[in-house]
């Protein structure tokens, strides 16, 4: 029977024979993952079971990053319930502040995740790991507890819609656009309970900072996972993965890990976006998409450049590019937050950190912080961010009243110089 | 399971942070959860609910986080259930986890504002008291209905556990997981 990569993948983690899409399965899962809002409920949840002991503590990574450094007492209790779990279950993969990133950038960056790898986490955004040619997907934190237990999780096989990219991407155009593009399209649950293969001659040639962007915001569109295709590039970035973090890099055979010839999608999109512009995604929903130009005077008070979906270092280098020699408008707040700390090193290093700085940033330890809202950067009443984030509900950076516009990181860094929504190639 | 109670009704889209703020992620009690629920976009919506009650919505319920405190907020306000159009992926996942009972009707233009709604989980039949009609839905797979059954997943495991629940597979009771290696064979 030919499968999608993503149906191999399942069914690779079962004991079936064949699986077809809106069947249920119990699956194993090769890593679950919780941070600081969802974990401790996990927790409360695996103690109140009875049981003792995780089924493995090495599969099993626990990251304080949403409201870490703690902001306040509460949050505080909440990380300080992951840290006492993982010193009461051996848990090696807790990353206290210090040596902790936003999950979706610090776990790829650790060699936690490799091609064919099943990972469940409870945090929509862990499809973000589908990039490297893995099936990762979001749960709650029951989910979490449960696998906590036995390693095991019930899914719904879901079917694959598969996107091909055509064309040569312009110049200020990457991951972040074509998603944001896809989004537009199909709408906020134009994949509602399905896989999107991401596929093509322009995906084939995204670096993998852009391929994170891109799968990171398949929940966007409703998808219970994103994925790529393992490839070269995917290859090298793992091989160099495991060599920093001197684990053995056993998957190479993982190379040949892709959808059969004659697989069935439920759909296919084709698009040639070679005369696609950068995209900005408008308030309240992440489909209301518009090209840059179309987006005249729209004033902003803050721009929040970092996240699981633009806080890596390619995201960085073109924020600098663009922010060097540079300043931010008067009254504007720039905030740039590196995803992980080897992010944060890099910046440094390169003298990314001195160009934001001078620029007028505030150049910040990784957090999930403004993104959902929780600290350093809330909005007030009436006031516009533009973020390289990946929500912009109602509410979602902070009061109500507020608007969040998504963009990438150049249209990002252009529009902190300008003070309103601006395309990079207009600049000065 | 026979559920009685009035309509509350919403759009499309409902997502995660509509139903409780990330600022009040910092506890796990659902009373507390409950005083915000959906206050960004229904004042005092806490304070409008007698148990029972009954949320209506467009397509594409619960979008957004992986928060379960969104279910659990809904379940702190006394609602019984939710009925959409159509849910999000881990919104339908925590929903049956935590044993907030929903269902899902395409016909969700019939039903208004302030309708009283009897709703028998088990046949999944909505009966619309105030207007006098009824609507069928699709019943949930058996191996949903169990988890339901049991009162949400923990439980369900501890069924599995002990062998007690009739359509958990074998496999679910504990066993040695396989390498990472050797999951493939192209």
């Amino acid at each position: 029977m030919p499968y999608t990569i993503a149906e191999k993948i399942l069914l690779a983690h079962t004991g079936k024979k064949e699986i077809k899409p809106g069947e249920f399965i119990e699956a194993r899962i090769d890593l679950a993952l919780g941070n600081d809002i969802t974990a401790p409920l996990a927790i409360d949840e695996f103690h109140k079971s009875g049981v003792k002991k995780v089924f493995d503590n090495k599969r099993i990574v626990l990251v304080p990053d949403h409201f870490a450094p703690a902001k306040d007492l509460k949050s505080a209790n909440q990380c300080k319930a992951l840290a006492m779990f993982a010193k009461e279950q051996g848990i090696k993969n807790y990353f206290e502040v210090g040596s902790m990133g936003i999950e979706h950038a610090l776990l790829p960056e650790k060699g936690l995740v490799l091609p064919g790898d099943l990972v469940i986490g409870a945090d929509s955004h862990t499809c973000t790991y589908g990039a490297l040619g893995s099936y990762a997907t979001g749960v709650g934190s029951t989910d979490l507890a449960r696998a906590f237990i036995d390693g095991r999780c019930w899914l719904k096989v879901p079917a694959t819609i598969k996107f091909v990219y055509k064309g040569k991407l312009k110049k200020w155009v990457g991951g972040k656009d074509l998603i944001l593009y896809t989004i537009g399209r199909i709408g906020v649950d134009g994949a509602l309970y399905k896989v999107m293969e991401l596929s093509g001659p322009v995906i084939d040639r995204l670096g993998m900072d852009d391929r994170f962007s891109m799968c990171n915001m398949a929940i966007e569109a409703g998808a219970r996972a994103g994925i790529i295709a393992p490839d070269a590039i995917t290859l090298r970035y793992t091989k160099e993965v495991s060599r920093c973090q001197g684990v053995k890099a056993s998957k190479t055979k993982l190379m040949g890990l892709k959808s059969d010839r004659d697989a069935h999608y439920e759909k296919i999109y084709e698009w040639d976006v070679s005369d696609l512009e950068p995209q900005v995604a408008c308030p309240h929903l992440p489909s209301n998409v518009k090209p840059v130009s179309q987006l005249k005077d729209v004033s902003i008070d803050q721009v929040v450049i970092g996240s699981c979906t633009n806080g890596r270092i390619s995201d960085l280098r073109i924020a600098a590019k663009i922010l060097k020699n540079r300043k931010s408008k008067p009254g504007l707040r720039l905030i740039i937050i590196p995803a992980t700390q080897k992010i944060y090193l890099e910046a440094a290093k390169e003298g990314l950190a001195e160009i934001f700085v001078r620029a007028g940033a505030v150049f910040s330890t990784p957090s999930c912080g403004p993104c959902l809202g929780g600290h350093m950067g809330i909005l007030a009443k009436g006031e516009k961010c533009l973020a390289t984030t990946n929500r912009n509900f109602v509410g979602r950076m902070g009061s109500p009243k507020s608007e969040v516009y998504l963009s990438n990181p150049a249209v990002a860094a252009a529009s902190a110089v300008t003070g309103r929504i601006t395309h990079p190639d207009k600049l000065r | 399971m026979i559920l009685k109670g009035k309509v509350h009704k919403f759009g499309d889209n409902i997502n995660t942070d509509d139903i409780i703020a990330a600022k009040y992620l910092v506890t796990t009690d659902e009373k507390e959860l409950a005083r915000h629920c959906l206050e960004n976009i229904a004042a005092d919506f806490s304070k409008k609910t007698a148990p029972g009650d009954i949320i209506v919505a467009g397509k594409n319920f619960g979008c957004g986080s992986s928060r379960e405190h969104a279910p659990r907020s809904i379940k702190g306000c006394g609602i019984s259930a939710v009925i959409a159009r159509s849910f999000a992926g881990i919104f339908f996942r925590n929903a049956i986890n935590v044993g907030l009972p929903f269902l899902q009707l395409q016909g969700i233009d019939r039903i208004s504002d302030g309708d009283l709604l009897e709703i028998d989980l088990a046949g999944g039949i909505i009966r619309n008291l105030s207007k006098n009609q009824t609507y069928k839905t699709q019943p949930f797979p058996g191996f949903l209905q169990e988890i339901i059954k049991q009162g949400g997943l923990m439980n369900y495991i501890k069924g599995c556990q002990q062998g007690l629940s009739p359509t958990c597979s074998q496999r679910s009771r504990r066993k040695g997981t396989v390498p990472r290696q050797d999951k493939f064979r192209l």
